[in-house]
């Protein structure tokens, strides 16, 4: 491993390691998400032909506001614990820092929440075709809700009531990954091409791409005050 | 490039400027206001929507002003992320209500010319959803400044969320524009707009921007004084 990897990997394996132990977000996301998809059924009805319609719109929105829930672990635990501190002071960039933050939340939210998808799927009577699609579109979209995430999380990292207002700035912003998202299971349930599989791999990788350039900047400003 | 307007940076001059400024905007804006709504309900009824077309008049300027201002809060944080002037910071946080206010006033009267128009309050058409994520954007941006309590940090942050946010409008934008659009196109530049129709509508978006300016100028002053107040009861407790 070169020595600018090893870092990062620390990084990366420490994140990881926090999400899974007590307190720790990930089994919780996976809850809400799995929970989110019971309530909707009995709110809208049990029509299955219904439920399919709206699977995959509902799908996604549950998906992302489950990621939502363990950003504000992200920065601010280790900006409260001052950890922090400690990451800007080592070899690795904080742009690096906040790549392997974002790595570390993917795959500890958005990877489970992709696995979970075709189970509850099942639940919305979606058709195995629309099934892998969703799959398939939490895949390359997830990581998109990670990064610009991460945006929120970093400029929200030194408020008392961060989480509140992390919602509201990153769920405007991630409209055209539930709409693209959504997209896809649509295109593949009315057979017409529709290209919201592009348009959403451009739109994941271009903020992944950037945000660990923003996060960075905004941990500096945030450090600084 | 920028020095004859970085002399104005300067909250002293600014003040001065700005106070001889105000009182003839103020009155360039009530007497478009007045020849707006003249010529507006002087304007004949539109064949297809009668009288309804009068709501356009407040509609279509609060519409361009939802993004107008939005793209003057972005200049602003440009100047005060590289430039680090105070006068930045105050004009981009005081430019956010008034932002929201014109966004909210669009989707409003929007709404009540959709009613007799196209038989319905609300349509999930793109251009609506665009301004009504613009509203909750306006709304992000505005808790956020009020979330941080040290004023130059709250400048810094807030200004890299609203470039953030202008990075994504375009895309946002153009992912609602999925869905077919009710919402008629542009029909200004492209010459469709009859001339009885155009002159109240350029009259009453001139009134707009000068309520803008007017209301901003305002806004930055008050927030200056508010500074000053503060720093002098800081020095002399």
């Amino acid at each position: 491993m070169t020595p600018y990897f090893m870092p990062f990997w620390a990084l990366l394996t420490r994140d990881l390691r926090l999400s899974v132990r007590e307190g720790g977000g990930a089994a919780l996301a996976l809850g809400f998400f799995a929970l989110v998809a019971t309530l909707v059924p009995l709110g809208v009805g049990s029509d299955l032909m219904l439920l399919a319609k709206v699977g995959g719109g509902v799908l996604w929105v549950a998906a992302v506001l489950a990621a939502l829930l363990s950003l504000d672990r992200l920065f601010q635990a280790d900006y409260e614990d001052g950890s922090l501190d400690l990451i800007t002071l080592s070899p690795l960039s904080l742009e690096g820092a906040a790549a392997a933050k974002i790595t570390a939340h993917w795959l500890s939210t958005g990877l489970p929440l992709t696995l979970l998808s075709p189970v509850l799927s099942v639940l919305f009577g979606l058709s195995g075709p629309a099934t892998l699609a969703l799959a398939l579109s939490l895949a390359i979209g997830t990581p998109a809700v990670s990064a610009v995430g991460a945006i929120g999380a970093s400029l929200t990292l030194s408020l008392r009531r961060g989480g509140l207002i992390l919602p509201l700035i990153v769920l405007p912003l991630l409209v055209p990954a539930v709409i693209f998202g959504a997209g896809m299971v649509v295109a593949v349930q009315t057979g017409l091409a529709n290209g919201a599989l592009g348009l959403l791999a451009a739109f994941s990788l271009a903020a992944t791409l950037l945000s660990p350039f923003v996060a960075a900047m905004a941990v500096r400003l945030n450090l600084a005050g | 490039m920028f020095d004859w307007l970085f002399r104005y940076a300067n909250p002293a001059r600014f003040m001065s400027l700005s106070g001889t400024l105000l009182p003839w905007l103020w009155g360039a804006a009530v007497l478009s206001l007045l020849a707006g709504l003249y010529m507006g309900f002087s304007a004949p009824p539109d064949y297809q929507q009668g009288r309804t077309v009068l709501i356009l008049f407040i509609h279509v300027p609060a519409a361009i002003m939802a993004t107008n201002v939005y793209a003057c809060i972005v200049v602003a944080s440009l100047f005060s992320l590289v430039n680090r002037h105070i006068l930045a910071d105050v004009a981009a946080r005081t430019a956010a209500p008034l932002g929201a206010a014109f966004t909210l006033l669009a989707l409003v009267t929007g709404s009540l010319w959709g009613r007799p128009m196209w038989g319905t309050w609300w349509e999930w058409d793109p251009r609506l959803v665009s301004t009504l994520v613009m509203f909750f954007l306006y709304l992000g941006y505005s808790a956020l400044w009020g979330a941080i309590e040290d004023e130059t940090k709250a400048a810094r942050i807030c200004a890299v969320l609203a470039l953030v946010g202008a990075v994504n409008i375009p895309i946002i934008k153009f992912s609602v524009e999925w869905w077919n659009s009710l919402h008629q196109g542009e029909s200004i530049m492209s010459g469709n707009l009859a001339g009885p129709f155009l002159w109240p509508w350029l009259v009453m978006q001139l009134f707009y921007m000068l309520l803008f300016v007017c209301l901003w100028l305002m806004r930055i002053r008050t927030a200056i004084l508010e500074r000053r107040v503060r720093n002098l009861m800081q020095a002399s407790p």
